[in-house]
């Protein structure tokens, strides 16, 4: 395959909320980036960080208490940390859009969804006519599928079910044939029927259009069928990095592996479900070792003194595990890996 | 272990859609209509349906939270819908209910041990010594400990609330079980752990579930029958194995199909079905699935199919299977040849 140029890379990012019970590190050091026309996963359990790691892109962080403390943010070469609130803005929606998870509370409900598609046209295509901005509105209702469009132009957001809502959100937020799209959850608070749908949009929609997706979830199904590439977080770090079909068929982090282990399969019944025991821990509580060791069943001594760094195992698979350390010895590694399974 | 624990039968729950000044009824929502199940002693029971299917309200109206329209709902041989307020309070303590969300439906001003004890005290279970032992037990039955009861539920996670949720249905050694979606606001690490401990529990006190769930992955893990309900009606009904093998109702098929694999080599045939589930308010006639079906023939639009066994112990409503003509039987074949 060519090699694709990265057209966002977010390189060290820490985000921290700042508060009354102290500082909380909710990213921690996070590196990762989307090439042209390419699917990222962003996947994760809740408090990992991975939402207000899409947040920080957008620099959509609550201020006060959360403040991005440091890394850089690079679209197309350009630091987005160092641009102003009057830049960023051309920025958001022209070159990088969000979706988000409730399609119900992201739409405004006393406004038309004609008026509110108009006025995300409106806003970055200064120049254009009533009609103009009214033609396009209709082609990207069309373009999403959904039916009699010209109607929908004259309704409100109630009288839409949850997955034409969030297809009016899709629409909305390719207007501008962004480069981006950031999509946090957009399938969650839907049914899989139409979450079937929605995804099926997405796939097309970044065939046709060429539109990188980061697409943020705590659904491993909808990464699997979704994404080229998969960035795992656990507790505001990226932990395992690679392509999909390598996660799923050799996944190397405890964690990872315990994640997919622990999803129910449809095909299979198993007897029991395999359990990662204890809970996510709280963001900044755990000040030395790796974030994992508590709950981890690999765990040996240096995971509680030492932090692991992310290691690369192969080209395009990283973990932030000491078992592939390249001190450990690869081969000691695979010998866990194998012994576990 | 085959003695049915709960019937239910021709189960109908109408909402009344008022408008005005005076609230005259305009209409009705039809959440369940004429809905019939068995559940058997030890078994786990899915009912499993998008929302707006019925499926929760179908467990609210076994338990009696909800007045039924109509039907029969017969446990242990009563049919509960009969009795007074009071003796459906005494046979609450054999039924017991575990909800959705672990955030709501714990008080938060009240210690974990005064929750559990609460059902203790209503149903009489002994003295406050007795009863305090009681709860020191099921805490440590459902992985807690002794010194949680001390405390409040904003101090718990998810998981550890969703855990005293099931204690507390659990204090007063009830037959019966329905869980409103127990594992669907966890996570996944956390979803697999009360999973467990509820599979743990109905082995060790012989319990019987009504699970009712959206996720297809977790209902095919944890039940021995599956029930699939669409538009307040259940279009199909098996035993688990057979039914994720072998679905006979296009909507389950489409349902199955939808559900996304966590593994990219797995090839899948999938079939999207167009559109949302129309309102129960105004449900289409004949087959409430015709609208979006991609096997829709003409008896579809106007004779409501009824659910009928095709094989044993494989019930299914659909005129695919039941109306015989040539044209029907294409279908069919076509039908079996995508599955």
């Amino acid at each position: 395959m060519k090699e694709r140029r990265k057209l966002l890379e977010v390189n060290d990012l820490q985000t921290t909320f700042f508060t009354d019970s102290g500082e909380i590190p909710a990213v921690d050091h996070v590196d990762f980036y989307v090439r042209e026309g390419e699917v990222l996963g962003i996947v994760g359990e809740s408090g990992c960080g991975k939402s207000v790691t899409s947040l920080s892109i957008m620099q959509l962080i609550p201020s006060p208490p959360g403040k991005i403390t440091g890394g850089e943010i690079l679209f197309e070469g350009q630091d987005l940390l160092k641009k102003t609130e009057k830049e960023m803005r051309e920025i958001r929606g022209n070159d990088v859009a969000m979706i988000f998870q409730e399609p119900m509370t992201s739409l405004n409900p006393l406004f038309t969804i004609g008026n509110q598609m108009s006025e995300a046209i409106s806003l970055h295509q200064k120049k254009w006519s009533k009609k103009q901005i009214k033609e396009r509105a209709i082609e990207m209702l069309k373009l999403v599928g959904l039916p009699r469009s010209e109607e929908i132009m004259k309704e409100y957001p109630h009288q839409l079910s949850g997955g034409m809502r969030q297809r009016v959100m899709i629409a909305m937020a390719l207007v501008c044939d962004p480069k981006v799209l950031i999509a946090d959850e957009p399938t969650t608070a839907l049914d899989v029927t139409i979450q079937a749908q929605i995804l099926k949009l997405m796939r097309e929609l970044n065939e046709r259009m060429n539109t990188a997706i980061l697409l943020i979830t705590h659904d491993l199904g909808v990464v699997a069928e979704t994404c080229e590439r998969v960035v795992v977080m656990y507790a505001g770090q990226v932990i395992e990095e690679a392509a999909t079909e390598v996660i799923f068929k050799n996944p190397c982090h405890p964690y990872t592996r315990g994640l997919i282990q622990s999803v129910p399969d449809m095909r299979n019944k198993k007897d029991r479900l395999y359990s990662i025991q204890g809970n996510v821990p709280k963001p900044g509580s755990i000040e030395k070792g790796c974030r994992f060791a508590a709950r981890c069943e690999s765990a040996f001594s240096r995971c509680w003194t030492e932090t692991p760094e992310l290691y690369r195992n192969s080209d395009n698979h990283q973990t932030r595990c000491f078992l592939y350390d390249e001190r450990e010895g690869v081969i000691s590694a695979n010998e866990q890996t194998i012994a576990k399974s | 272990m085959n003695k049915p624990l709960l019937r239910v039968e021709g189960l109908k729950k109408y909402f009344p859609i008022r408008k005005g000044l005076i609230g005259k009824t305009v209409g009705h929502v039809k959440a369940i209509d004429d809905v019939s199940f068995h559940v058997n002693e030890g078994e786990t029971l899915g009912i499993v349906g998008e929302s707006g299917c019925g499926k929760s309200t179908t467990g609210r109206t076994i338990m009696q939270l909800l007045e039924p329209t109509e039907g029969v709902v017969e446990f242990q041989g009563k049919d509960l819908t009969k009795l007074s307020a009071n003796e459906i309070r005494a046979v609450r303590r054999d039924m017991q209910m575990v909800f959705q969300d672990p955030y709501a439906s714990l008080n938060p001003r009240h210690t974990i041990g005064k929750i559990l004890e609460e059902p203790l005290i209503v149903h009489g279970g002994g003295n406050a010594k007795e009863r305090r032992e009681k709860v020191v037990e099921f805490l440590k039955i459902v992985g807690l400990s002794e010194y949680h009861a001390k405390r409040y539920p904003h101090q718990f996670s998810g998981g550890q609330r969703q855990r005293i949720g099931i204690a507390r249905a659990l204090m007063t050694n009830p037959k019966l079980i329905i869980a409103d979606e127990p594992v669907s606001a966890l996570d996944v690490s956390i979803q697999a752990q009360v999973l467990n401990l509820m599979q743990d529990l109905q082995k060790e006190f012989n319990l019987t579930y009504i699970f009712i769930a959206h996720d297809l992955g977790v209902v095919r893990h944890i039940s021995d029958r599956v029930a699939v309900m669409y538009l307040g009606k259940i279009v199909e009904i098996t035993e688990s194995e057979e039914l994720y093998a072998n679905p006979l109702h296009p909507y389950t098929q489409a349902l199955l199909s939808a559900v996304p694999v966590p593994d990219p080599n797995y090839k899948k045939e999938q079939i999207i079905i167009e559109g949302d589930m129309p309102s129960p308010a105004n449900p289409p006639s004949g087959c409430a699935f015709h609208t979006r079906c991609p096997f829709k023939m003409d008896v579809c639009t106007k004779v409501i199919p009824v659910l009928a066994e095709e094989k044993i112990g494989h019930s299914v409503a659909c005129h695919l299977y039941t109306s015989e003509s040539n044209d029907d039987i294409e279908r069919k074949k076509q039908l079996e040849g995508s599955v």
